[in-house]
């Protein structure tokens, strides 16, 4: 996807991708930064940052109405009120929110 | 000469084309009027067992069922459910730890899918992957055996709550291994909350008769969650 948008736009190298990780997405953070290096190489990506930013889960519970951010993925009942009927509102996110191109050098004619 | 780095917004999904294709599935599934079941769980809770037993039960009520099958190497799982007489695929997914929607898709090609009232997705046994794979299925099905004790809900959190019913399976075998029932439903709410659970056996048939019902009334009403 970053190659494609990178050659898209003229550019052949990404220098960094920003990348949105929700808790509950089912990517582990650790193997995902362990193949990324692997993954890029021989890519225009080779070399490339990956710039996690985690995202906590929240819930919105319909019961009481409230959001509420979770520390937790092993307990999804509303802290407040013990309401079971919950419903996952951010925390399942894998998306890649913005990448950094190198420009392409300048041909000297 | 190095040049400072553009930055540009791309806010893309990374399985968006997965989900795509989930969603076209879903809908060519809804159009047709199929109820399409998968089932996930650890390799050896009794995914295909379940599966054998649900096939034939329901051949033999007249329902028009069909089961695709993912494996990573044998085709054993096929064979078996194909005893039940029903139409039975096996994907064979290599080295691929999870079935995706673009292998369900290929799968059912040549299959019309107006012939069939019931499909169920058997998942390759793995309770990590399958859980970020949209595969059009109207109901998803987690299967956790007596003899994998009552904290895997509290391991594996998020294949937990993208399935919507679970299922304990082996309860046959409930006391010998002190499987803690309260304890096992208990850490299912705290990960799903209000999660449907329901305890059978498909060796002596306690809970199998509640199961089948419960896929009945969703066939029935064709209830999509």
């Amino acid at each position: 996807m970053a190659s494609e948008e990178a050659a898209r736009r003229g550019s052949s190298h990404v220098a960094a991708i920003h990348l949105k990780l929700g808790a509950l997405s089912g990517v582990v953070k650790d193997a995902l930064t362990f193949s990324f290096e692997i993954a890029c190489q021989g890519t225009a990506l080779e070399g490339s940052q990956l710039i996690i930013e985690d995202v906590p889960v929240t819930i919105q519970c319909s019961t009481c109405r409230a959001e509420h951010a979770t520390n937790t993925i092993q307990d999804l009942r509303c802290p407040r009120c013990g309401g079971t009927e919950t419903k996952v509102v951010r925390g399942k996110d894998l998306e890649v929110v913005a990448i950094e191109l190198e420009e392409a050098e300048e041909l000297v004619s | 000469m190095s040049t400072v780095p553009r930055m540009v917004e791309v806010r893309q999904n990374v399985l968006k084309a997965n989900d795509l294709l989930a969603r076209e599935l879903r809908e060519r599934f809804e159009g047709a009027g199929v109820l399409v079941v998968s089932i996930v769980s650890t390799p050896g809770a009794g995914k295909t067992a379940l599966l054998e037993y649900t096939l034939t039960r329901m051949r033999g009520d007249g329902l028009r069922v069909a089961a695709l099958v993912g494996d990573l190497a044998t085709e054993n799982d096929a064979r078996r459910l194909a005893r039940s007489q029903a139409p039975v695929k096996q994907i064979v997914t290599g080295t691929i730890c999870h079935l995706d929607a673009d292998m369900v898709r290929r799968a059912i090609d040549d299959w019309t899918l107006e012939d069939i009232d019931v499909l169920f997705i058997e998942n390759v046994g793995n309770l990590v992957c399958p859980s970020t794979y949209d595969l059009g299925e109207s109901l998803r099905l987690v299967l956790m055996s007596v003899t994998e004790g009552e904290d895997k809900p509290l391991k594996y959190p998020t294949i937990f709550n993208t399935a919507d019913v679970a299922v304990i399976t082996k309860m046959d075998l409930a006391d010998a291994v002190e499987f803690d029932l309260p304890s096992a439903r208990q850490n299912i709410q705290a990960v799903r909350p209000g999660m449907t659970t329901m305890e059978l056996s498909v060796k002596t048939g306690i809970g199998v008769e509640g199961y089948l019902e419960f896929l009945l009334s969703k066939l029935k009403h064709r209830v999509y969650v």
